[in-house]
């Protein structure tokens, strides 16, 4: 598809799938992972872990640890907390919402299996390990409580003895008469229960810190791999108790994050301590069985929902009572309560809907902490009500998208709001519908599948119509007091030989940050792309920002920059027409020249004016300042969120005498307004729908009853691999947002919003006819045996 | 711990001699001695495919291998496969593709694909899927890598069967 844009000319790159220059060294090898950086005097942490999910440490005896070859300090929860504070991961916009503070490494009780206890920093992680294995910790084993359910329970133990319940947040919303909506005669309602197990984020690159502290300038530098570097900068600062302008956080290459990597670890925190108390740089990379046990999990729901119809197919109702499990402590500083907050936010939200109730329940328990996961809450959201969507449809004789179509929100009724308060606007739910049964060839599919149940083929097709939640304004986190910038920064300077350099707060962890960045900004300036130099990641040098989360990375760290280039583009055509004796209005810049504006003939190249005004600036007119650099900042006002919505489908095929899954076909059309590079656009949908099908399929945390997670290895935990995905088509509908000139929504996570659901109702569409229904995630092939009777 | 020990091998063409450890691990002693950090560590399970390496023309996971069994052995990383330029259109293809985003499986990914490539032919898409299906991707979907080396071998396979 071609995309409009406002430059039909040389040096025009907003809208085309420009390769990302940054990526190139990547392929050679070249890639700059902390792990990668050695530096001098640089130590090696180790952590031991709590076997317990939940046990009183009586005891560390450490001695023998101690005089281990190698090893240089031990440290204790009571050690690190001499200099580190512990944290609170609360929202206070999250109104109720309670976590007790949670320290770096365990003090007196651990509170999940894997919870550090034990730090060891040595010359060597071998050393560090080697020396883990000799420290003795004396625990008292105390009960686990894992069930999200039974952790309510007014009898079960609570993790926290300070608080009342294991419950740390409570939200109820009711809008409308549901009562009257699921009474009404006529009405299909339709009940189902949903189970979303735990799954993680698996980076490839684990967790990893470099700290560096230089006591001869008090200065600690995090070299960080994460998403969010003044986050981090604040976080460090205020617990640690330093000047935040004494912490400095740098992301250089990051080996994938998807929200894991913007959390605060006691593993790394206690790094940062270490450094500190040492005086010297320590590193720890987190193996792959500590990232199980310590990277943050994701999902974990249960959930029963009901939804309601009239006679002729109008959604009048929805209910759902979303519990949801996050280990012992709320997350800091994002809280885990976003994620239940977002399913009951968001179910329902491509419809037109008269009444809805929800009630969430946030739970403590013994497992590893859970939190903001790529798509926060939206497959949830998503798969429950599509789920529902299916349902009535079956149960009312309608076709899956004939239901949908009368029940989307109209193309032409926006700016509306859903029951739950979420403001919509420049959505294109329809279109974006009938173009993917359009794309699938719907009919001819639903033929298909027909045709072949009467052989005994069991296929099915899967539809889902859904939002995402982009581009978050201050109403995310700030406004609840956590250290999150809602804007961003970006700069753009011209240096003397006319190349072009620029920053900004947003950061790459490989979605294609910088190549959009440069994008903006070449086509701003007129010059060709490769004299456009990109730096992010650096708190000392870019300005001040976000980061890269909550696919916000185009919307606002890119509305910035373009905003930044604008200005040093008026700021060059200024400087020019005093030289050249014109007036502004009459130059443009093409080219890396400053050009007349009609003709387009070159009047000055930027390099000969740059290098005028930097060495030459007596031949200057009198009174002209030239100023070569420009800064601007951008933030979401008068809405919330920028919503995106899309359409997916898959086509599967259920084998019922294995229970296995087969991925046939699986489409997306997703309207993320303005597309800056649609190559990068559709690799961040196709990358999020596979991200999707490994919950939808593969992946679980399975715990023992005691709070063991039991398949903490990549051999045991299942990933999507290339053998069992299949190629994604994808589509795009373009409604540009009015809340932005550039008019980009985010991109990042639809894919992985949307796949779940619809890979949920392509199988039970697949298991209908042989009576079976599933609406547990992962739909293992055991389950599925299980849903039809087999086993 | 037993004594270090002496090791003597190639790496991208270049001797190396080292003292290790006997417990050191391959992608250790790539990564820490021999300073060639494009090799990565994903699992060390030997399931990701992160850290795969060429070693005497074959595709091992170095992660699942000592240093010291290394001896005498001609080694390619992903630094001696770029550098020497003979993976060049796949290296392009992959860039063009947008088969990369983090970059972390990209090396061992090339190594796999290189491998594929040079039993010659045009694999299908399902068979290029089959044989990377030992490298894990958290970020792309697979799609974009099975583009790129579906390409290169039809060029490949054009090019040879002109005769150039």
């Amino acid at each position: 598809m071609s995309v409009t844009t406002r430059y039909d000319r040389p040096n025009s790159y907003i809208g085309k799938s420009v390769p990302r220059p940054n990526a190139v060294r990547l392929l050679h090898g070249r890639g700059r992972y902390v792990d990668d950086k050695v530096l001098p005097r640089m130590l090696h942490a180790a952590f031991l872990r709590s076997p317990h999910a939940h046990a009183r440490i009586l005891r560390i005896d450490a001695a023998a640890a101690r005089s281990m070859p190698g090893v240089v300090a031990v440290f204790d929860g009571n050690d690190i907390a001499q200099v580190m504070t512990p944290w609170v991961g609360v929202l206070t916009h999250l109104s109720g919402m309670r976590s007790p503070p949670q320290p770096a490494l365990a003090r007196d009780v651990a509170r999940w299996q894997g919870e550090p206890v034990v730090m060891v920093v040595a010359h060597s992680r071998a050393a560090a390990e080697d020396a883990l294995e000799r420290i003795e910790v004396e625990y008292e084993p105390l009960v686990p409580v894992c069930d999200m359910q039974a952790a309510l329970a007014p009898e079960a133990p609570r993790i926290h003895p300070e608080l009342d319940s294991n419950l740390c947040w409570e939200r109820k919303i009711e809008v409308g008469d549901v009562d009257a909506a699921f009474a009404a005669q006529g009405a299909t309602v339709v009940e189902r229960s949903f189970t979303f197990g735990r799954h993680t984020g698996v980076t490839l690159e684990p967790r990893a810190v470099i700290a560096d502290y230089d006591p001869a300038e008090d200065r600690l530098t995090m070299h960080y791999s994460g998403q969010a570097p003044h986050m981090m900068q604040a976080v460090i600062a205020r617990h640690l108790n330093m000047p935040e302008a004494r912490v400095r956080v740098v992301a250089q290459d990051v080996g994938g994050s998807f929200g894991i990597k913007i959390h605060t670890y006691g593993d790394e925190m206690a790094t940062l301590a270490a450094s500190k108390l040492l005086r010297r740089p320590v590193k720890f990379v987190a193996d792959r069985l500590e990232s199980f046990q310590s990277d943050i999990h994701a999902r974990d729901h249960r959930i029963t929902a009901r939804a309601a119809i009239d006679g002729e197919g109008r959604l009048t109702a929805v209910e759902i009572d979303d519990i949801t499990g996050i280990g012992p402590y709320s997350v800091y500083p994002r809280s885990s309560g976003i994620e239940g907050n977002q399913v009951i936010n968001l179910t329902g939200a491509p419809y037109d809907l008269p009444a809805y109730r929800a009630r969430l329940r946030v739970v403590f328990q013994n497992k590893v902490p859970m939190c903001q996961y790529r798509a926060v809450g939206h497959p949830i959201a998503m798969a429950v009500m599509e789920g529902l969507m299916d349902e009535m449809a079956a149960a009312s004789g309608r076709d899956p998208a004939e239901l949908r179509r009368l029940n989307l929100r109209a193309d032409d009724s926006y700016p509306s709001a859903s029951p739950q308060g979420m403001r919509f606007a420049d959505l294109s739910h329809q279109a974006c519908l009938e173009k993917l049964l359009d794309l699938m060839d719907y009919k001819t599919l639903r033929a298909e599948c027909d045709r072949l149940r009467q052989q005994g083929v069991y296929r099915g097709i899967g539809l889902v119509s859904m939002v995402e939640v982009t581009n978050p304004s201050p109403m995310f986190y700030g406004v609840g007091g956590a250290p999150i910038a809602a804007q961003d920064g970006a700069s753009v300077r011209l240096d003397a030989s006319g190349a072009v350099h620029v920053s900004n707060s947003i950061t790459e962890q490989g979605q294609g940050t910088e190549a959009i960045l440069a994008q903006i900004a070449a086509e701003v300036m007129g010059v060709d792309i490769s004299t456009v130099h990109v730096v992010t990641g650096d708190t000392a040098v870019v300005p001040y920002g976000g980061g890269t989360w909550a696919s916000r990375g185009a919307g606002i760290g890119g509305e910035a920059m373009y905003q930044a280039a604008r200005a040093l583009r008026q700021q060059i055509l200024a400087t020019a027409a005093a030289i050249l004796q014109t007036r502004p209005e009459k130059l443009d810049l093409c080219e890396g020249q400053v050009v007349d504006a009609d003709s387009l003939e070159p009047r000055i190249p930027l390099s000969d004016l740059a290098r005028m005004v930097y060495y030459r600036g007596n031949e200057l007119p009198e009174g002209l300042q030239p100023e070569l650099i420009a800064s601007r900042h951008f933030k979401v006002s008068d809405y919330p969120f920028v919503f995106t919505n899309g359409a997916m489908a898959s086509y599967v095929e259920v084998d019922p005498e294995t229970g296995m899954v087969k991925l046939l076909g699986h489409w997306v059309v997703e309207d993320v307004g303005t597309i800056l590079n649609e190559k990068l656009v559709d690799e961040q949908i196709r990358g999020g729908v596979v991200q999707g099908i490994g919950g939808a399929l593969f992946e679980e945390c399975l715990y023992s009853q005691d709070g063991q997670l039991l398949n903490a290895t990549m051999a045991d935990y299942l990933v999507p691999m290339a053998s069992e995905m299949l190629d994604i088509h994808i589509a795009h509908v373009v409604t540009p947002t009015r809340t932005s000139e550039l008019g980009a929504k985010g991109a990042g996570e639809a894919g992985t919003a949307g796949a779940p659901g619809a890979v949920m109702n392509a199988v039970n569409d697949a298991l209908r006819p042989l009576g079976a229904h599933m609406a547990q995630m992962p739909m293992t092939p055991e389950r599925i045996l299980r849903a039809l009777g087999r086993v | 711990m037993s004594a270090p020990v002496q090791i003597t091998l190639s790496i991208n063409g270049e001797p190396i001699t080292a003292t290790v450890a006997p417990r050191m691990m391959l992608v250790d002693f790539l990564r820490e001695v021999a300073a060639l950090t494009g090799t990565h560590l994903g699992c060390a399970h030997g399931v990701c495919g992160a850290c795969t390496v060429r070693l005497d023309g074959a595709s091992v996971r170095s992660c699942l291998m000592l240093a010291v069994q290394a001896e005498g052995t001609e080694i390619e990383t992903i630094e001696g496969l770029a550098d020497s330029g003979a993976e060049a259109d796949l290296l392009d293809a992959f860039h063009r593709h947008n088969a990369v985003q983090c970059g972390y499986c990209s090396s061992g990914m090339l190594v796999s694909a290189a491998e594929l490539l040079a039993q010659g032919g045009v694999p299908d898409r399902a068979t290029i899927r089959d044989h990377i299906s030992g490298n894990y991707c958290r970020c792309t979907g697979y799609q974009s890598i099975v583009d790129a080396v579906e390409e290169v071998a039809r060029t490949r396979a054009g090019k040879a069967g002109a005769g150039a």
